[in-house]
């Protein structure tokens, strides 16, 4: 899922200075998984929004939607018909949702209340970690299932490096070394010889390298 | 026991003090409580073994949240007593109503009243 995280009070507050009628606009789809953007957020974000409004003796025209997903515009469709009446539109989904909103209703403000982090997983309720950088060529199964692009802090193809102790990177004693742990499931696996394998440098077209991407699929294309 | 606490508290009864949710007491406070605060059952003792310390971990959210917003921390608290603990109970609610009288009134009630 992408993972994202709430931005600062302070910083939403100031977003929505002097914008009357506020819509805080969540979304059914990953932001809701990883307990950021969904139904019961936007009720947090929106409850705070207005205990501020109130206490500064303002009124607390706050009001609250999830939609299904913002990445989709058939959900965003939905709103075609309140979407000008907002002052502005707050949404907690990822990037693409205030994105989309944007695009949709452009003479509505659209602001983002999360800060879209990663691609990963729940690691246990309430963590979560990066998995996936979306580089465009996965490469995993080489690794032992470990992504050394996502999970490495150098995204090194050939590893470890010399920051590699007791099986933590030098950037933190909190980040595992993903080399070491790449070395000892591929030990496990029995296929440690694999590692040999010398890899060029990447080619980083597919990822972000390459521009802003777009996926066509010519049998759904309408 | 027939003992005595302050007939401001309004009290919420919940099947356990983890039902409590964030929401629950920011609402309490957009509705103008001046404090809200959870009476869990003692650590350790929990019959959902968690419950309370769950609770305890949402209202720290909440001081948080609060604090973000300008509204005093501590007007939102957590206790523990057990439910043999009557004279805990009233003595909790003496004084956390007194800090709260102390506090004065939630800033959020006294714009509006303005």
């Amino acid at each position: 899922m992408i993972v994202g995280d709430s931005k600062p009070l302070e910083e939403i507050l100031e977003m929505i200075q002097g914008k009357e009628k506020v819509l805080v606009l969540g979304c059914r789809g990953c932001v809701t998984v990883c307990n950021v953007g969904g139904e019961k957020e936007v009720g947090i974000l929106a409850t705070l929004l207005r205990i501020a409004r109130k206490k500064a003796g303002l009124a607390p025209s706050i009001e609250e939607r999830t939609l299904e997903r913002q990445c989709d515009p058939e959900y965003i469709e939905e709103l075609a018909e309140v979407a000008e009446g907002y002052d502005a539109i707050i949404s907690i989904a990822c990037g693409v949702g205030p994105q989309f909103m944007s695009e949709r209703f452009p003479k509505v403000p659209v602001y983002p209340g999360i800060n879209t982090t990663f691609i990963g997983g729940a690691l246990e309720h309430g963590v979560w970690g990066e998995r996936c950088q979306s580089c465009g060529n996965c490469l995993v199964h080489n690794f032992g299932g470990l992504c050394p692009i996502a999970r490495c802090s150098k995204s090194l193809m050939n590893g470890p490096c010399g920051g590699s102790a007791n099986k933590k990177c030098e950037i933190s004693p909190d980040v595992d070394c993903i080399w070491h742990l790449i070395v000892e499931k591929m030990d496990a696996m029995g296929r440690l010889k694999e590692l040999e394998r010398v890899w060029p440098v990447k080619n980083w077209i597919t990822s972000r390298d390459g521009g802003p991407r777009k996926r066509v699929r010519e049998d759904l294309k309408q | 026991m027939r003992l005595q606490y302050p007939t401001n508290i309004k009290i919420i009864q919940l099947p356990c003090s983890g039902r409590v949710d964030i929401l629950h007491i920011l609402k309490s406070f957009e509705d103008g409580a001046d404090g809200v605060y959870v009476a869990g059952c003692m650590e350790g003792d929990c019959h959902f073994l968690t419950g309370n310390l769950k609770a305890r971990r949402k209202v720290n959210y909440v001081k948080t949240v609060l604090a973000a917003l300008g509204v005093e921390p501590e007007r939102v608290e957590m206790f523990n007593m057990s439910s043999a603990e009557g004279p805990r109970f009233a003595q909790v609610a003496r004084e956390f109503t007194a800090k709260i009288k102390e506090l004065g009134p939630s800033p959020v009630k006294q714009a509006k009243a303005a």
